[in-house]
């Protein structure tokens, strides 16, 4: 009883007409659909952040949600961050230079939540930063240069 | 694809879903955020046969304050915009305190008022603070409308008064009236977890800081939010000395709370951490309400 819908999608500003099973998630859209890889997949119930995109200006568990959901809506993924495919984005070149990651694994996830967060919020304490990656778990770094990291990002944008 | 198939239907109007709702019952499923529902399909835990996802529905989605004594909040008002809402951070402070519990921000982002409270779970927070705050709930279906009291509405775990041909359509929650003072404290694990305990607090004093009314609501302490009348009752017509918070704390804790064992705590621990955040909450609110 497959119950097929054609949805269309704008995923970092490039239009995707598809049709899908309404039981497919987001994540699986964007990654198996789109072969767009940078998003990951970790828990698959909400809790690891890996998945993270930001749909409408906010980000979202994308593992979360249905693609059949995402008609009509605007969606930006890790790959959308740096204007060229070659570049990166500031926030990235923050985490490089401050080796805000290890294996990168959590790494688009929290990419993702930290953009709409320091859109509303350019000069947040180190309070907010934490509280803003609260949702996304990293096993490596122990978080300590991902806080760095976006400090050095907010030092230089300010 | 991890969840079970089912039969996806995403009405314009709520019109439309309402005739859905009446014509599947309780085959179908509502979809508000799905930041519950949609884990418990993935684990197929749950296997809904149709799923009305109500996400189009702009016209449930708003808070408006027509009179001075209330606050409507629609049910598909995301938990991120209810949070932001200096309107409620001013009125209904006990609400505004609860939200950056609830799971994480990515999550709030999605999750909806009436999906966290139509879900029932005894571990989320707006089902206590509904309870706490006295507030009602409006349900409809393709019959009409009526309203649903807090203390009506949940009947257990996962459970509540909603007929299967009814949808939850609107939240009405009472400002804090003047001398009022709130705390929202609850114990988990890690940030964003369910808690193992949790407390909110209403009390409102008159000009002598007598305790005129108090609400003591538990969150994840029985099979669906607690209210602990006979421990306010003690509240009323005194000043909260540390004795009487004390005693408070013990009654509620040891007598009127059921907590049921998880695994993340013992009956004991979760009585140790009811005890432990009743005095906590209750001075808290009090401090609150002598300033205000």
């Amino acid at each position: 009883m497959s119950d097929n819908h054609l949805i269309k999608v704008a995923i970092n500003g490039q239009e995707y007409t598809s049709s899908v099973e309404a039981r497919m998630l987001l994540s699986d859209f964007i990654r198996l659909e789109l072969g767009l890889t940078g998003t990951h997949v970790g828990c698959e119930h909400g809790v690891c952040g890996a998945c993270t995109v930001i749909l409408n200006g906010r980000s979202v568990r994308s593992c979360l949600m249905f693609a059949v959901q995402a008609h009509r809506q605007h969606i930006t993924t890790v790959e959308g961050m740096a204007t060229e495919a070659t570049d990166l984005h500031p926030l990235q070149e923050a985490f490089r230079e401050a080796h805000g990651l290890q294996c990168g694994f959590c790494t688009p996830g929290i990419l993702m939540s930290l953009i709409p967060f320091l859109d509303d919020n350019p000069r947040p304490s180190e309070e907010e930063i934490r509280a803003a990656i609260s949702g996304n778990l990293c096993r490596c770094t122990g978080y300590q240069n991902i806080v760095t990291a976006v400090k050095l990002y907010v030092e230089r944008n300010s | 694809m991890k969840p079970a198939s089912f039969k996806y239907y995403a009405p314009e109007s709520l019109e439309e879903a309402l005739v859905l709702k009446a014509q599947y019952g309780d085959e179908a499923r509502i979809l508000a955020g799905g930041q519950s529902l949609i884990p418990a399909m993935n684990f197929r835990i749950m296997q809904p046969t149709v799923l009305l996802d109500l996400n189009l529905l702009a016209e449930l989605s708003y808070t408006s304050s027509k009179d001075s004594a209330v606050l409507h909040i629609g049910a598909m008002t995301r938990l991120s915009e209810v949070e932001d809402d200096p309107l409620i951070a001013d009125r209904v402070a006990l609400l505004h305190e609860s939200l950056p519990y609830i799971a994480h921000p990515q999550i709030r982002n999605r999750g909806t008022v009436g999906g966290n409270i139509a879900h029932a779970d005894p571990a989320a927070e707006l089902p206590v603070i509904a309870l706490a705050t006295d507030s009602r709930f409006r349900v409809q279906s393709t019959n009409g409308s009526r309203w649903i009291n807090s203390d009506d509405f949940f009947r257990g775990y996962f459970e509540t008064a909603i007929e299967p041909n009814e949808i939850l359509v609107e939240l009405e929650v009472p400002f804090h009236v003047t001398n009022t003072g709130w705390a929202f404290l609850e114990v988990s694990r890690r940030s964003g977890d369910y808690a193992m305990a949790g407390i909110a607090v209403l009390i409102t004093l008159d000009r002598d800081y007598i305790c005129r009314q108090a609400r003591l609501v538990y969150l994840n302490l029985s099979d669906a939010p607690l209210e602990a009348k006979q421990s306010a009752d003690m509240l009323v017509g005194e000043t909260l000395s540390d004795e009487l918070i004390e005693q408070v704390a013990n009654k509620a804790s040891e007598e009127e709370i059921m907590p049921m064992e998880s695994l993340h705590a013992t009956v004991n621990y979760q009585r140790h951490l009811a005890c432990i955040l009743t005095k906590r909450a209750l001075e808290l609110a009090y401090g609150r309400a002598k300033e205000t």
